[in-house]
């Protein structure tokens, strides 16, 4: 295995360490694809990749990750149940018009999910709100009327949310601003993680 | 000059006899023919381990001289936009070969060609087709290339059936492949539009069953009317409205059954223009191979590709209601569930069916950027 973790974004390598080497990858909102390109060049992954922005979509292609450009809120019947190993969801989540409606819909087409969220729960945002102004953070970096984000949610709201659709958190691992496991784990999470990662599995 | 470069310059179509009566062409069908004459183009430069070939399949009213120019040409090549140096299918790069399909009437044997067991034109004992024969005899020109790997093979609508066959029969020849406005089966719709292009050719009282050669005379009438109505569904109501509106022909309406609507006068042009290029009989067996395609029906139909998966890129064009969007997703679901590693685009276009063979830059950076995507890396499935 010849994985170069110093070439891709820290939290997109937290999430390659999940993988099994020869997995097939769906990777809703796969930006560049700078994940599957990492996964299928390093790891011996296939996968397909779903994205709409239309520049990190021929950055995609013309790396020759396999991409769709579909509608997830509306399209992903394309995709037969079981016909990928992992579904990847990396920040794509906040920008989805029906979240659990698309999380349902992706449960059957992969007995696992791994999804990134950022955490509106920060202190940081928090403290932002008490003075009476929107958060942001390098996690959320928009101004209310430019970000693609249309729901937000802190890690404890997203999880019962989860557990509603039938998929069971086998491991959360919160991240710090620069994307990097926090060196004090699960401690404070919810106040003090910028982001997380889900390793999520179907439950029967 | 268009922002992907200047062009082939040029060119020169040839003809080559690909099948005799010692080495014929059996069809599908079970009929054989003991005569076919291929024409056929080439840009660009075969590299010297052979690997750089691009194939073009054309669609219903293409011929092999799919870019540059010939002496006294008005356009070039049907495909000029696509094909040419720096353009998303890079001469400088590629081998690039076109040619003229079975069946077709522009250098390569069709039902107008002479039967050489009778010395007369086919006419309607011409046999039936199927989108298999025609790659049969591209493969066959390949072979008298050298050639037995394919880079990719490329093609838009019809042109795209050709692709996705070739690819389900043969995918260890194919590297990547391009199906562009494109359908593995005919609407009811689509097999109505072609239904009644064929009776306004087989009604005209110069049709004499298919044998109008013989009185020296052809179906014109059929023919541009033909043309006419399919050239309506090639472009859209958008397309339409911001070329047309309601725009008189001339400076004052005349209020009669005449030309009067700038639209009338366009369509009669096209009607016009096509019968110095085209033939009737050649409009009937290439629309009838489509309406009888539907290659995801076969059992065991994705067999093949399972074991030798191919890179595909499926483009679709967002006011195409002759092929629409839902007809390409429909080829992404089937190959997507074969497992293949299968890239899909939906552009915006006003400009219909006929988007395939126009400068829209979205469509030509993204087969660019397919037709330049990394095929260095190793180690995965894909790469055998």
């Amino acid at each position: 295995m010849s994985a170069k973790p110093w070439r891709i974004r820290p939290d997109l390598h937290v999430i390659s360490q999940h993988i099994q080497p020869g997995s097939r990858v769906l990777d809703i909102g796969c930006g560049d694809g700078e994940l599957l390109y990492h996964l299928i060049s390093c790891l011996q992954c296939t996968g397909t990749g779903v994205e709409k922005d239309p520049e990190s979509l021929l950055t995609a292609v013309a790396r020759g990750v396999p991409l769709l450009d579909l509608d997830v809120d509306t399209e992903l019947n394309i995709f037969a149940p079981d016909s990928y190993d992992v579904v990847v969801l990396s920040r794509t989540l906040p920008a989805l018009t029906r979240p659990d409606k698309v999380l349902a819909q992706l449960r059957p087409i992969a007995p696992r999910m791994i999804l990134t969220m950022p955490n509106f729960g920060l202190w940081r945002h928090r403290l932002r709100l008490l003075s009476g102004h929107m958060p942001e953070s390098r996690d959320l970096p928009y101004s209310w009327y430019s970000t693609p984000n249309l729901h937000h949610a802190t890690l404890v709201d997203l999880e019962p949310l989860l557990t509603d659709i039938g998929l069971e958190v086998d491991k959360r691992i919160p991240l710090s601003p620069s994307g990097r496991p926090r060196r004090l784990g699960q401690f404070g999470a919810n106040l003090m993680a910028s982001s997380a990662i889900y390793m999520l599995r179907r439950t029967s | 000059m268009s922002e992907f470069g200047d062009g082939v310059g040029v060119t020169n179509t040839q003809f080559v006899t690909l099948f005799d009566a010692r080495n014929p062409l059996h069809l599908v069908n079970g009929e054989r023919l003991d005569e076919v004459i291929v024409s056929y183009e080439t840009y660009g430069t075969l590299n010297d381990d052979r690997s750089n070939a691009v194939f073009i399949c054309h669609a219903l009213t293409g011929d092999a001289h799919a870019a540059g120019w010939h002496e006294g040409d008005k356009h070039p090549g049907w495909w000029d936009v696509m094909i040419g140096p720096g353009k998303p299918i890079d001469t400088n790069r590629f081998f690039v070969i076109a040619d003229n399909l079975l069946g077709g009437c522009q250098g390569t044997t069709g039902p107008s060609s002479i039967n050489p067991a009778t010395g007369e034109p086919w006419g309607l004992d011409f046999p039936l087709l199927d989108m298999r024969d025609f790659n049969v005899v591209h493969r066959a020109l390949l072979d008298h290339l050298g050639i037995n790997h394919l880079h990719a093979l490329v093609g838009g609508s019809m042109g795209g059936m050709q692709v996705l066959q070739w690819s389900m029969d043969h995918p260890e020849q194919v590297h990547k492949a391009v199906i562009v406005a494109s359908s593995a089966r005919l609407t009811a719709q689509n097999i109505a539009f072609s239904a009644v292009g064929r009776q306004a050719i087989m009604r005209d009282g110069h049709f004499h069953g298919g044998y109008f050669q013989k009185y020296d005379t052809s179906p014109d009438t059929g023919l541009a009317i033909a043309r006419m109505m399919a050239h309506i569904t090639y472009t859209s109501e958008e397309g339409f409205e911001s070329k047309f509106g309601r725009n008189p022909q001339r400076d004052e309406w005349s209020h009669g059954f005449g030309v009067d609507f700038a639209v009338e006068g366009y369509l009669e042009h096209q009607g016009e223009v096509f019968l110095g290029r085209f033939d009737a009989l050649s409009y009937l067996y290439l629309t009838r191979v489509m309406d009888y395609f539907n290659p995801f029906a076969e059992p065991g139909c994705l067999d093949r590709l399972l074991d030798d998966p191919v890179r595909f890129l499926v483009v679709s064009f967002d006011t195409d209601w002759r092929f629409s969007t839902e007809a390409s997703r429909h080829i992404v679901r089937q190959l997507t569930r074969a497992d293949q590693p299968v890239t899909f685009r939906d552009i915006r276009s006003p400009w219909g069916h006929d988007s395939f063979l126009l400068t829209i830059d979205d469509y030509l950076a993204t087969v660019a950027a397919f037709m330049k995507s990394d095929t260095t890396y190793r180690g995965t499935s894909w790469e055998r």
